[in-house]
C-alpha cells in the first residue's frame, strides 16, 4: 500500500484542487482530507457519509465552585493561563495536562472528556473518503489527523485498496507532521512567489527530517518566471524531482466554483501528466 | 489599538493585508504565523534582537528514580514511558505542565529548558519562527505576543486554520480582520473563522482579496449576516507580480495607502 501526502508549508498555493484532480484520476484510491482545521474537499468531492465517529482529544478540566476553598493552588500551577483571575478554566487555553486536578486539595476540579470534534466515513463517486472537522480553537488537530490517517489506512486494507491520497494541512507544525507520517511521497505544491519559496524550504526540512521521499509541483509558475527559475533551481540542488509546472489558468478556479475536479471540468493533460508521473515514482519506491 | 489579520483559508492575502496595513498606518507589526512567517520577505529588515523560545521538559535523576511509573500514568501526552529500569522522555510531545515534577515521590525529576523556536525584532516588528520538526506552535506564537504595547497601534498577521496557534493569534485584539477570495474554499474557511470570532467575541470585518476570479457568494454571505466589508482587492496582474517579487504593494501603488488609512479609520 502507498501514501501520498499533499502539502504546501504556504496556504493556498492549490493542495486541495490537486488533491481532488489525483482522487478523480487514482480509480479507487482512499482519499483522506487530513486539514480538519479548515477543510475544502468536501466541497469538490461530496462526499456521503455513512459512518461519523465522536472525537475526544484532550480532556478538559472544571472547577466545582461548590467545593472550591479559593486556595488558587490550581491558578498558581497551570502552566497555560488557563485558570482565570476568578478561578474559571478557560476552555482555549486549557491543555488537559490535568495538573489542576491533581494539585486540587478538594477535589473540586473535574477532569472530563472534551467533544472535540467529528471523523467523517464517506463515500465519493470516486472511491472511500476519511475527513473530519474540529472544533473551533481545539489544540488537538494532530491526534485528529492522525485518526484520520489511520481510518483511511484501515479501510484501504479492509477494502484492498492500494493507495491512500492524502491532502494535508498548511505549515509545518503539529497538523503536517501528523499527516506526513507513514508517508511514501510528499507531493509539495507551491507557487513561484518569495513566499512561496520561502515556505517550500520550510516544508522540504521537514519532509527530509522525516526522511519522505519528496516531489514538487510549481503552480502558477507564469506569474513570476524568476522565482520558478529559482524553486527549479532550488529542486535541483536538492535532488527533488518536479512533478511538474501549472500555468495560471482561470479553469481552475471556475471548476471549484462548478464544484467539479479539474479532471471532470477540462480533463487538464498537464494535471494527468503530473499524475502520471507521481505513479510512475510511487511504483519504482522499494 | 490591536487589529489581527486572519483567514481560516491560507493563500488568501493576511500577510498582504497585514504588512500594507501597518505600513500605512505606522503601526507594529508581529508575525503570529510561526510556523511559515512571511512579513519579513516584504520588510526586509536585519532582525538583531533574537530571544529563545523554550518549554520546560523533564530531566530523570536515574540515582533517586524507582520506576514507579507515576510520572508515565500522570502525562496525558505520553511523553513519558518507564519500564523497569529506564525511563524514556519523548521531548517532541511534552508539553511543558510539569505534572510529573508534582507526581514524583522520589523528588528525581527536574527540568530542562529545550529550544523549539524563536522570536526576532526590530522595535517596531517582531516574528516567531517554529523551528523545523517542533509541533507545537503555540507557545511560540505567546513569546511574540509578549511583544504588545498597549500604547502603540498593533497588527498582528496570524497562521491560517482555526485551532490552538490561531486563537492565541488574534485573542485579546481588539478588532480582526478576515481576508477571505471569492470562491467556494474561501467562503467555506471564512465560515469556520466566523465561527471563532464569535466565540472569541471580537469584533470583525471582512476583506475581500482578488476580487472577481470567483463568484457572489462571499458578499452575499456577508450582506445576509450583516458583516462589514472593509475592503475589496481587485485581482489585478500588478498586484500579483509585486506579492510575487516580496514588495508590499501600497510602496508602488500609494493610492491604495489612502484606502488602509481609511480602513483604519472606519474600525477604529
Amino acid at each position: 500500500m502507498r501514501q501520498l501526502t499533499v502539502i504546501s508549508g504556504k496556504g493556498g498555493t492549490g493542495k486541495t484542487t490537486l488533491t481532488g484532480a489525483f482522487a478523480a484520476l487514482a480509480e479507487g484510491a482512499v482519499i483522506a482530507d487530513c486539514d480538519v482545521d479548515a477543510p475544502d474537499l468536501h466541497l469538490i468531492l461530496h462526499p456521503e457519509i455513512k459512518e461519523e465517529k465522536k472525537f475526544s482529544g484532550m480532556k478538559l478540566a472544571s472547577i466545582n465552585h461548590e467545593k472550591c476553598i479559593n486556595c488558587r493552588k490550581c491558578y498558581e500551577n497551570c502552566k497555560f493561563d488557563a485558570i482565570t483571575d476568578d478561578l474559571r478554566v478557560n476552555e482555549l487555553k486549557c491543555e488537559g495536562c490535568g495538573v489542576c486536578v491533581y494539585v486540587c486539595p478538594v477535589n473540586a476540579v473535574e477532569f472530563k472528556e472534551r467533544d472535540s470534534g467529528i471523523l467523517y466515513i464517506s463515500e465519493t463517486r470516486f472511491g472511500p473518503m476519511v475527513h473530519a472537522r474540529l472544533n473551533i480553537g481545539e489544540e488537538t488537530s494532530g491526534k485528529l489527523v492522525s485518526l484520520v490517517r489511520s481510518t483511511a489506512r484501515e479501510i484501504a486494507e479492509k477494502r484492498k485498496k492500494d493507495l491512500i491520497i492524502i491532502d494535508g494541512s498548511p505549515g509545518i507544525g503539529c497538523p503536517v507532521i501528523a499527516s506526513l507520517t507513514d508517508s511514501d511521497l510528499a507531493l509539495i505544491v507551491t507557487e513561484p512567489t518569495l513566499s512561496g519559496l520561502h515556505d517550500l524550504k520550510r516544508v522540504y526540512d521537514v519532509s527530509k527530517h522525516f526522511g519522505i521521499k519528496t516531489m514538487v509541483c510549481i503552480n502558477k509558475y507564469d506569474i513570476n518566471r524568476e522565482n520558478s527559475e529559482k524553486i527549479e533551481k532550488f529542486c535541483m540542488e536538492n535532488g527533488i524531482e518536479i512533478a511538474g509546472e501549472i500555468p495560471y489558468d482561470p479553469d481552475f478556479t471556475k471548476a471549484m466554483i462548478e464544484e467539479k475536479t479539474i479532471i471532470e471540468y477540462n480533463d487538464n493533460p498537464l494535471v494527468r501528466e503530473i499524475w502520471e508521473k507521481i505513479k510512475e515514482v510511487m511504483q519504482s519506491l522499494s | 489599538m490591536i487589529i489581527a489579520v486572519a483567514s481560516g483559508k491560507g493563500g488568501t492575502g493576511k500577510t498582504t493585508v497585514a504588512v500594507n496595513l501597518a505600513l500605512s498606518i505606522d503601526a507594529v507589526l508581529l508575525d503570529c504565523d510561526v510556523e511559515e512567517p512571511n512579513c519579513n520577505i516584504f520588510l526586509k529588515k536585519d532582525l538583531k534582537d533574537i530571544e529563545d523560545v523554550t518549554l520546560d521538559v523533564p530531566v530523570i535523576n536515574f540515582k533517586k528514580c524507582n520506576f514507579c511509573g507515576k510520572c508515565s500514568e500522570f502525562c496525558e501526552y505520553n511523553a513519558l514511558a518507564v519500564t523497569k529500569e529506564n525511563v524514556l522522555v519523548f521531548k517532541e510531545l511534552c508539553h511543558g505542565c510539569g505534572g510529573c515534577k508534582l507526581v514524583c515521590p522520589e523528588d528525581a525529576i527536574t527540568y530542562e529548558k529545550r529550544k523549539i523556536g524563536e522570536v526576532a525584532g526590530d522595535g517596531s516588528f517582531y516574528q516567531g519562527k517554529l523551528n523545523i520538526g517542533e509541533a507545537m506552535a503555540t507557545p511560540v506564537v505567546s513569546a511574540v505576543k509578549k511583544k504588545i504595547d498597549r500604547r502603540k497601534d498593533t497588527v498582528i498577521d496570524a497562521p491560517p486554520g482555526a485551532s490552538c496557534p490561531v486563537i492565541e493569534s488574534v485573542s485579546k485584539s481588539d478588532y480582526c480582520i478576515l481576508v477571505t477570495e471569492p470562491t467556494p474554499f474561501g467562503l467555506s474557511d471564512l465560515r469556520i473563522a466566523v465561527e471563532v470570532l464569535e466565540k472569541l467575541g471580537i469584533p470583525y470585518g471582512i476583506v475581500i482579496n482578488r476580487d472577481g476570479i470567483g463568484n457572489e457568494k462571499v458578499e452575499e454571505y456577508c450582506k445576509e449576516n450583516n458583516i462589514p466589508i472593509l475592503m475589496k482587492i481587485p485581482y489585478e496582474r500588478k498586484i500579483a507580480e509585486l506579492y510575487s517579487r516580496g514588495v508590499p504593494f501600497t510602496l508602488e501603488m500609494p493610492e491604495w495607502k489612502e484606502r488602509f488609512r481609511k480602513l483604519y479609520e472606519a474600525i477604529r
